[in-house]
């Protein structure tokens, strides 16, 4: 089993990433520079958090043009489990492998902090070590984070179950108050209609040992782990 | 042939633009009551073409592609030169 955790000029987590996935969770990682482009078939493609060509244009909008992502794209399609974080979660809106876009907050200031998610699909190859209703602590870090997408988008990933996170309370209740960013519907995790992609705004590796106070991110990891396992 | 051709990209109507407000509350704040605030960005671009129309439709392309998120974004062009 191997990880790929992409580089991009600006990108600040992927060391953390990296480190989680191989020292935390025990699978190996190729930390991969953007114009290296992906050589070799990965079970797995992490895009990690920060701020890929200094968020120019639009938070990842530059990022998504590039090579590599058509390297993305073609693991995407042969069914390779591909996790945006933050920035890379822009990146992979920005390129159409999740509908919609992640854009300025609606108080448009920098927000990093603790928040609280519900777990609304438990069943996809990112959330299986969840249970459907589960409320877990991940934080976030960002500016361009609030999820717009066309009303009839929105049904439609509600139908088909591609909501993998809402901002909630404590109580797992989704309210206003809840939600730091001002996302449509208080989703903060999409997956595509295959499910093997997750675009998320919160930072798991940020919440993977508990010493950063937060384990739940760790599930997310590892549910990948277990079903790359499975599929073998 | 060359043309310069102007680009200007706004949040499509109904899209909350959180920036402006910002900086509407602060125009307002300087003592200058103002209704209502948007903002765009303009880009002036210098390419080259065979004529006018595939100047435009060069512009077009680079907004589809690039400049302009479809889901969020409206944009006109105008082509001098």
């Amino acid at each position: 089993m191997r990880f790929a955790v992409i580089q991009f000029g600006g990108s600040n987590c992927d060391r953390d990433v990296q480190y989680v996935l191989s020292d935390v969770c025990g699978v190996d990682v190729d930390l991969v520079w953007y114009k290296e482009r992906l050589l070799r078939p990965y079970d797995a493609v992490v895009l990690p958090g920060g701020f890929s060509y200094g968020d120019y244009l639009r938070a990842g909008a530059i990022a998504a043009r590039t090579p590599v992502m058509d390297d993305v794209a073609r693991h995407a399609a042969g069914g390779a489990l591909v996790l945006g974080i933050c920035n890379g979660a822009q990146i992979l809106a920005e390129t159409g492998l999740v509908p919609g876009v992640f854009t300025v907050n609606a108080y448009p200031k920098f927000i990093c902090r603790w928040v609280h998610l519900r777990v609304e699909n438990a069943a996809s190859p990112f959330t299986s070590e969840f249970q459907k209703g589960d409320v877990i602590r991940i934080p976030i870090a960002h500016a361009e984070g609030r999820y717009v997408a066309p009303a009839d988008t929105v049904g439609s990933l509600n139908t088909n179950d591609r909501i993998a996170f809402r901002f909630c309370d404590d109580g797992g209740g989704i309210t206003g108050e809840a939600n730091p960013n001002g996302a449509a519907e208080n989703i903060t995790g999409v997956l595509s209609r295959t499910g093997n992609v997750l675009a998320m705004m919160p930072h798991p590796e940020r919440a993977s040992e508990a010493v950063l106070g937060s384990t739940d991110g760790k599930k997310i990891f590892d549910s990948m782990i277990h079903h790359i396992e499975q599929k073998a | 042939m060359k043309f310069d051709v102007t680009i200007t990209i706004s949040l499509k109507e109904g899209m909350l633009d959180p920036e402006a407000n910002a900086i509407k509350n602060a125009i307002t704040n300087l003592g200058y009551p103002t209704e209502s605030l948007r903002t765009a960005r303009l880009f002036r671009i210098r390419l080259d073409a065979n004529d006018r129309e595939a100047a435009k439709a060069m512009a077009q392309k680079m907004c589809e592609r690039l400049l302009a998120n479809p889901v969020i974004h409206r944009y006109e062009i105008e082509v001098a030169g």
